[in-house]
């Protein structure tokens, strides 16, 4: 059983065509990468298996259940977690605290305690704020705890994200561009960072812009050019398949890619 | 010194103290009923910042919820046989059921859209209390029965002033301890990035519908305690200008500091008191004092002053 997948999801904004019949299958515990070029539909296929937005056609299963147009709070609880590509950091929150609103579903939420401060509180909150600083020290920000998130390097707010998607402990965890915007050191780290991740047993679907860090950590990568498949394969796969080479360079590419 | 400043328990301290204190210095009733107009009026700005500082979400309606505290003090012992104190209860209670069902559909729309809805519903209250004439008095408002709690009758500027003064250390307590669980966290998140909040699975309307059920409760408290401090009410406790008047008190004492909710309900209470000096340029001295307040201190007051205060310590 896939621990996601998609049936022929389709889906057009205003008549154009984002997605076309895309179907995928991704196994439990795989590092899985969904590339393509500009506008060819990573980010909306996110948008659609995370909830967001509802497709037109077709199925989202998770771990086997069809979790189609359930809302994004119904999918965490399932175990779906996600980061941004345009960051969604809590700006005016502090580090710890971002993570911290990453354990919210293993928390109790009772308004009445939370309003008089009852003694569980107290103790919810310190174990909460005990694991959101180990998860901080997992992607390597132990020293940023306190500071506003605002405050944060660019490269440090990619890893919060991971961080605290990591907090509702997912099963599956979908990454949306992690080394966007980073310089190769940083890009280094995300790519130790996620195979991290992926060995303690978590499902990673990435989309990633990042060439280099797709073909070396991904089992599988699945190539989308203007909202349709075009392969679906190992990194050796993909890099030979004369349909996404056209796709990325344009069919006089190929010739010279012949060369290359 | 600087922990105790940095907790989020110092404003409940400071206020505890600020109304212990205040009684020794302030002689005059008349003092102490400008103490306890702000400790009224700050119960009900601490519960809107819950709304707008925290959960991110505006409500230009809030003196409806106010009204409706205020008038269930009046009308449920004049009409209805009710003792006041339990009119009281029935207003909170009152105002929380309406915000539940008025907010579960308006609360999904955003900004300015969402501003006018909750507009909308406070002028809706206003109305319905200016042409309900038989039980309310109309325009020109009508008596509130004083209040007995155990056969003592609760009057005057003395017994007032510590009502209002527990009243707003205990709700201003509520709120920092709401504020640092997990609901506040999730209402800070929410303000911050609502896709990312339901992305971590907060369910951000049951969320925005507490923190505006909340709201409307300590709004209805505050009006209900008003009402029977002045032992009158009109309409204009429910208007437009009132809503304003709790929206410009949050935003100019600091939106998301407790501590400025209160610091802002007294601005507006004491300065025109202390404005009358100019005489017919009072007005103008108010709308200028406040323009110079927030072009300095952008954040509101308290935050702004936190914020240069922690530049200057680095």
């Amino acid at each position: 059983m896939s621990a996601l997948s998609t049936e022929g999801i389709s889906i057009s904004f205003g008549g154009v065509t984002a997605l076309a019949d895309v179907s995928l299958a991704i196994a439990s515990g795989e590092i899985f990468a969904i590339i393509g070029p500009n506008g060819a539909g990573k980010t909306t296929l996110f948008n659609i298996v995370s909830g967001l937005y509802p497709p037109q056609q077709g199925r989202v299963r998770l771990g086997g259940e069809d979790v189609t147009r359930l809302p994004p709070h119904f999918l965490a609880r399932r175990g779906l977690s996600r980061t941004f590509q345009n960051l969604q950091i809590f700006f005016r929150m502090s580090a710890v605290e971002n993570v911290m609103v990453g354990r919210h579903l293993h928390e109790d939420c009772n308004l009445i305690a939370h309003l008089f401060a009852l003694p569980s509180v107290f103790r919810q909150n310190r174990a909460t704020r005990m694991k959101a600083e180990e998860l901080l020290s997992f992607v390597g920000l132990a020293g940023f705890a306190e500071r506003p998130a605002g405050t944060l390097p660019y490269g440090a707010l990619r890893r919060l994200e991971i961080a605290r998607a990591l907090a509702s402990e997912p099963k599956v965890l979908l990454l949306d561009e992690p080394a966007a915007g980073c310089n190769p050191v940083e890009t280094e780290e995300i790519d130790g960072l996620i195979q991290k991740i992926a060995a303690q047993g978590v499902t990673v679907v990435l989309v990633e812009h990042d060439m280099k860090l797709v073909m070396k950590i991904s089992r599988r990568i699945h190539v989308l050019n203007q909202g349709r498949t075009i392969a679906e394969g190992t990194a050796e796969e993909v890099r030979l398949n004369q349909e996404v080479i056209a796709a990325y360079l344009g069919r006089s590419g190929v010739a010279e890619a012949a060369y290359a | 010194m600087r922990r105790l400043l940095a907790s989020p328990y110092f404003v409940v301290i400071a206020l505890t103290l600020a109304v212990l204190l205040m009684p020794l210095v302030l002689h005059s009733t008349f003092y102490l009923r400008i103490a306890t107009l702000v400790f009224i009026f700050g119960l009900a700005v601490v519960g809107l910042n819950l709304l707008m500082g925290f959960a991110g979400q505006v409500s230009l309606g809030h003196a409806g919820f106010f009204g409706i505290g205020a008038y269930a003090v009046a009308v449920g012992p004049t009409s209805l046989g009710v003792p006041s104190w339990l009119a009281l209860i029935a207003g909170a209670l009152g105002a929380g059921v309406i915000a539940f069902i008025i907010g579960r559909p308006i609360l999904r729309l955003r900004g300015h859209y969402l501003a006018v809805a909750t507009l909308g519903m406070g002028l809706l209250v206003a109305l319905l209390f200016n042409n309900e004439a038989d039980w309310t008095g109309g325009p020109d408002g009508m008596q509130v029965p004083r209040l007995y709690v155990l056969g003592w009758r609760v009057y005057g500027p003395h017994a007032w002033y510590w009502i209002a003064g527990t009243s707003l250390v205990v709700g201003a307590w509520l709120a920092v301890n709401l504020v640092a669980s997990p609901t506040g966290r999730a209402l800070r998140a929410i303000h911050d990035s609502e896709v990312a909040a339901r992305m971590l699975g907060v369910d951000v309307t049951r969320y925005k519908l507490a923190a505006f059920v909340l709201s409307a409760v300590f709004a209805a408290i505050a009006g209900s305690y008003l009402a029977l401090f002045d032992g009158l009410v009109t309409p204009q406790e429910a208007g437009f200008l009132r809503s304003i008047e709790f929206v410009t008190m949050a935003v100019l004492g600091g939106l998301g500091s407790i501590f400025g909710s209160v610091v802002g309900a007294a601005m507006l209470v004491v300065l025109p008191q202390v404005l009358t000096v100019f005489q017919d340029y009072e007005h103008i001295m108010l709308g200028l004092v406040m323009i110079i307040v927030m072009v300095f201190l952008p954040q509101g007051i308290i935050p702004s002053i936190t914020a240069l205060a922690r530049r200057r310590s680095l």
